[in-house]
C-alpha cells in the first residue's frame, strides 16, 4: 500500500515529508497516468522518439528546449536560454499548469490538478532519466528528510553518541588530527564559531557546495552536537 | 522512545536492536569477521574496534599485507603522486584492537556461520562483513580474459602491479602511437575514473609523446562529469583525445591482444597500448557466500547495509547493490559507518541512529585543474536514494579548480587516516 503522501508541490521549493526520505511517488500508477494524459503527444521509455511533443527520456536535469532534434516553440526556447531546467519542482509546476512556467507554450494541456497523481507521474518519468548510481550528479530520486522537523531526529537532541556518529561523516575529509591540507581543520574550534560557520553554510551565505550540502541536512541541534564534539578534540 | 511510522518502516532493525538485550555469550565476546581490507572493510573493522571499546572481537581478513588504493592511482599514472603514497599498512589497525589475518577467504558457510581461509583456518562469526570489491565478468570484452591478457592489455582496475604496468606501457609507446581504452558498461567502480585516467595519460603523452593519439571506446552514451572532461580535454589536450560512443561502434568492440589490435564495429585499428576495463560484478567471495543475485551484485537493506540474503551478513562498497550510490571508496567508507553502528547496536546494545550516506568524487583533468561531483543519500524503504547533489561547473576560474584539486589531497589524507588509523 502506498504511503500517504505528505508532499505539497508548487512553485515554492518542495518541502520533504517530515517522516524520513520519501519516494517521489508510485511509478506504476504514474505509468497509467502517462498513458492517459501524455502519450497522445509524448513518448518515453525504450525507443522513444519525438512526436508532437519532445521525447521525455532524460528530461530530469535537462535544460528546457535543449533537444537539438526537436523544434520547440519560441517561448519554450526562450525559457531554456533564461535558464529553466527540468527538475522535480519545475516539472511539477509545469504539469499542474503549463502556462505557469511557459506562457505561449505549444503544449495544449489543461494541467493535472491532483498532487498525488503528479507525484506518481513524476516518479514514473524519473525512471527514464539518468541513474545517480552511474551519473552521480543526476537529479535526486527521493525527497530527503527535513531535519528541522523529523521527529526521529528531534528526539535525539543533545545525545553525545549521536554527535559522534554524525562526526564520522565529517572525518572522511576533515582529519581528526587537525591537519589543514586542502581541507580546513575542525578540531579545537570554540563551539560558537563552529555553530555560526555551519549555519552560514546552511543559509548558503558561505560558498562551497559540499559544505552547503552537508550543513543543509543538519538541524540546529545536530550542529550543536557536532560543535560540542569537535571542541573536545585537539 | 517516540514511535512513528519511520521507526517501523526504515529503522525497525536498528530500533529493535536498541530495545533488545545485548547478546549473552558467557565468557566469549561477540565475534565479527570482516573479509576485505579496503575502503569498506578497513573502515568497518577499525570503527567496530574503536567504538566498541573492546566489547567486540574483530578480525580482518585481507590477502594483501599492504593495501594500494585504487582511488588516486590515476594521479600516479599522471605523475602527480608517488606509487608508495598509494600504499598503506595495517599496523595501526592491529594496534587498535583488530586481529589481522593476511590470507584469502575461500569459503563461507552461512548456516554454520564460519569463514574458511586458503591456509585452512576456520573462523567462526556472529556477524560477517563482506567488502571484497569487484571481479571482472568473463567474456565482457570479446577477445580479452583477465587471466590470460592482463599483462598484455592491462585493466589496472585493481590497484597495484597492474597500475605500474600500465604506466610503464604508456611511457614506452612509440612516437605518434595510439593508446586505446575500452571503457566499461554500467555499473562499474568509480564512474568518472576511466575519464580521469584518460586525462592523466593525456597529460603524460602531451609532454613525452605529443603526436600520439588517445581513443576511448565506450559502450555508454553518457558518463559522469562528461561536460567537464570534454571542456578540459579541449583546453589542455587539444585534438589528442577521441571518444567513440555507442553510436559509432563503441558498443561493438573486440580486442586482439596477440596482434595489438582493436576492432570497432568491424573496423580494425592497430594500437600500441590498450587499457581494457571490462564489465564487473561483486568480488568472488560474495558470489561464493551466496549473497549476490542475478545482477552479480549483493542486495542489501538500505538502512543498514545488511544482506537481504542473510541477517548475519553485511555487504559494503563496490560488491553491494547500493541503490543510487556510485561504487567508490568514499561510498564504501560511508556505508561502513552505518554498518558498524548497526552491528554494534545488535551485539552490544549501543544506540543506532538514522542512516545517512554521502559520496564525493574528485577528478584531476590537468595540473591544478580539479573537478568534483557528490551527493547525499538517505534510505527509503526500497533503496538508498539520492536526495541532493552538486557538481563543478564548466567555465570555473583557475583559482577554484586549483582549490578543488587541493581539497582532493586533503580528502585522501583524511580518508586513509579514517581507514587505517
Amino acid at each position: 500500500m502506498r504511503p500517504l503522501p505528505l508532499l505539497v508541490f508548487g512553485l515554492a521549493i518542495a518541502t520533504a515529508s517530515a517522516l524520513a526520505a520519501e519516494e517521489i511517488g508510485d511509478a506504476a500508477q504514474g505509468e497509467a497516468h502517462f498513458k492517459r494524459q501524455c502519450s497522445a503527444c509524448h513518448q518515453i521509455g525504450e525507443g522513444a522518439v519525438n512526436r508532437v511533443g519532445p521525447r521525455l527520456n532524460g528530461v530530469f536535469g535537462r535544460r528546457a528546449g535543449a533537444l537539438e532534434d526537436y523544434k520547440y516553440s519560441k517561448p519554450m526556447a526562450r525559457m531554456g536560454s533564461d535558464g529553466l531546467t527540468w527538475t522535480l519542482e519545475t516539472l511539477d509546476a509545469y504539469i499542474e499548469n503549463p502556462k505557469v512556467l511557459v506562457s505561449g507554450t505549444r503544449m495544449s494541456y489543461r494541467g493535472l490538478d491532483d498532487p498525488n497523481a503528479r507525484a506518481d507521474l513524476l516518479a514514473y518519468m524519473r525512471e527514464w532519466s539518468d541513474k545517480p548510481r552511474d551519473i552521480p550528479e543526476a537529479e535526486p530520486t527521493a525527497l530527503g528528510t527535513d531535519h528541522m522537523v523529523d521527529p526521529t531526529i528531534l528526539a535525539i537532541k543533545g545525545d553525545p553518541a549521536y554527535g559522534e556518529y554524525l562526526s564520522s561523516e565529517c572525518t572522511t575529509c576533515h582529519q581528526v588530527d587537525g591537519s589543514d591540507q586542502g581541507i580546513p581543520a575542525v578540531t579545537g574550534w570554540p563551539a560558537e564559531d563552529f555553530v555560526v560557520a555551519m549555519h552560514a553554510y546552511r543559509e548558503k551565505l558561505r560558498p562551497h557546495p559540499v559544505m552547503q550540502m552537508m550543513a543543509g541536512r543538519l538541524s540546529d541541534d545536530e550542529i550543536a552536537a557536532l560543535a560540542a564534539y569537535f571542541e573536545t578534540l585537539d | 522512545m517516540i514511535l512513528n511510522r519511520r521507526l517501523f518502516i526504515g529503522t525497525t532493525l536498528a530500533a529493535g536492536a536498541a530495545l533488545s538485550a545485548p547478546m549473552v555469550l558467557g565468557q566469549a565476546k561477540p565475534r565479527v569477521v570482516v573479509i576485505g581490507g579496503g575502503a569498506g572493510g578497513a573502515t568497518v573493522a577499525r570503527y567496530l574496534a574503536k567504538d566498541s571499546a573492546g566489547a567486540l572481537d574483530v578480525t580482518l581478513v585481507e590477502a594483501n599485507p599492504i593495501y594500494t588504493t585504487c582511488f588516486f592511482s590515476n594521479l600516479y599514472l599522471g605523475g602527480f603522486v608517488e606509487f608508495e603514497s598509494l600504499q598503506h599498512g595495517y599496523d595501526k589497525m592491529a594496534g587498535g584492537g583488530v586481529t589481522l589475518i593476511n590470507d584469502m577467504a575461500t569459503g563461507v558457510d552461512r548456516a554454520a556461520k564460519t569463514v574458511t581461509l586458503a591456509g585452512g583456518q576456520v573462523l567462526p562469526y556472529d556477524r560477517l562483513v563482506l567488502s571484497p570489491g569487484i571481479d571482472f565478468k568473463e567474456g565482457s570484452v570479446p577477445g580479452w580474459s583477465a587471466e590470460t591478457h592482463a599483462e598484455i592489455m592491462p585493466h589496472a582496475y585493481k590497484a597495484g602491479p597492474q597500475t605500474q604496468l600500465l604506466k610503464a606501457m604508456v611511457e614506452s609507446m612509440p612516437e605518434g602511437g595510439t593508446f586505446a581504452m575500452v571503457a566499461p558498461p554500467n555499473p562499474y567502480r568509480c564512474p568518472p575514473g576511466p575519464y580521469e585516467r584518460i586525462s592523466m595519460i593525456a597529460h603524460v603523452l602531451k609532454q613525452k609523446n605529443p603526436t600520439s593519439k588517445i581513443l576511448i571506446l565506450d559502450p555508454k552514451d553518457k558518463y559522469s562529469k562528461q561536460a567537464l572532461f570534454e571542456e578540459g580535454w579541449g583546453r589542455h589536450y587539444d585534438g589528442m583525445v577521441e571518444w567513440i560512443g555507442p553510436d559509432f561502434g563503441g558498443n561493438a568492440v573486440e580486442v586482439r591482444p596477440d596482434t595489438m589490435e582493436v576492432v570497432i564495429d568491424g573496423e580494425v585499428q592497430k594500437v600500441d597500448c590498450c587499457n581494457v576495463i571490462p564489465g564487473q560484478m561483486a568480488g568472488k567471495i560474495a558470489q561464493i557466500a551466496g549473497v549476490t543475485d542475478d545482477s552479480g551484485w549483493a542486495p542489501v537493506h538500505p538502512d543498514s547495509m545488511k544482506s537481504k540474503a542473510d541477517e548475519n551478513v553485511f555487504v559494503l562498497g563496490d560488491s553491494s547493490a547500493q541503490g543510487d550510490m556510485p561504487k567508490s571508496g568514499f561510498a564504501a567508507n560511508s556505508q561502513a559507518k552505518v554498518a558498524s553502528m548497526t552491528i554494534r547496536a545488535e551485539l552490544t546494545g549501543s544506540r543506532a541512529f538514522p542512516a545517512k550516506y554521502t559520496n564525493t568524487c574528485w577528478s584531476l583533468i590537468a595540473p591544478e585543474d580539479g573537478v568534483k561531483v557528490g551527493a547525499s543519500y538517505e534510505p527509503t524503504p526500497e533503496k538508498i536514494a539520492s536526495v541532493d547533489s552538486f557538481i563543478s561547473e564548466t567555465g570555473e576560474d583557475a583559482a577554484l579548480r586549483k582549490a578543488t584539486y587541493e581539497e582532493s589531497l586533503g580528502w585522501y589524507a583524511g580518508i586513509t587516516a579514517d581507514m587505517f588509523g
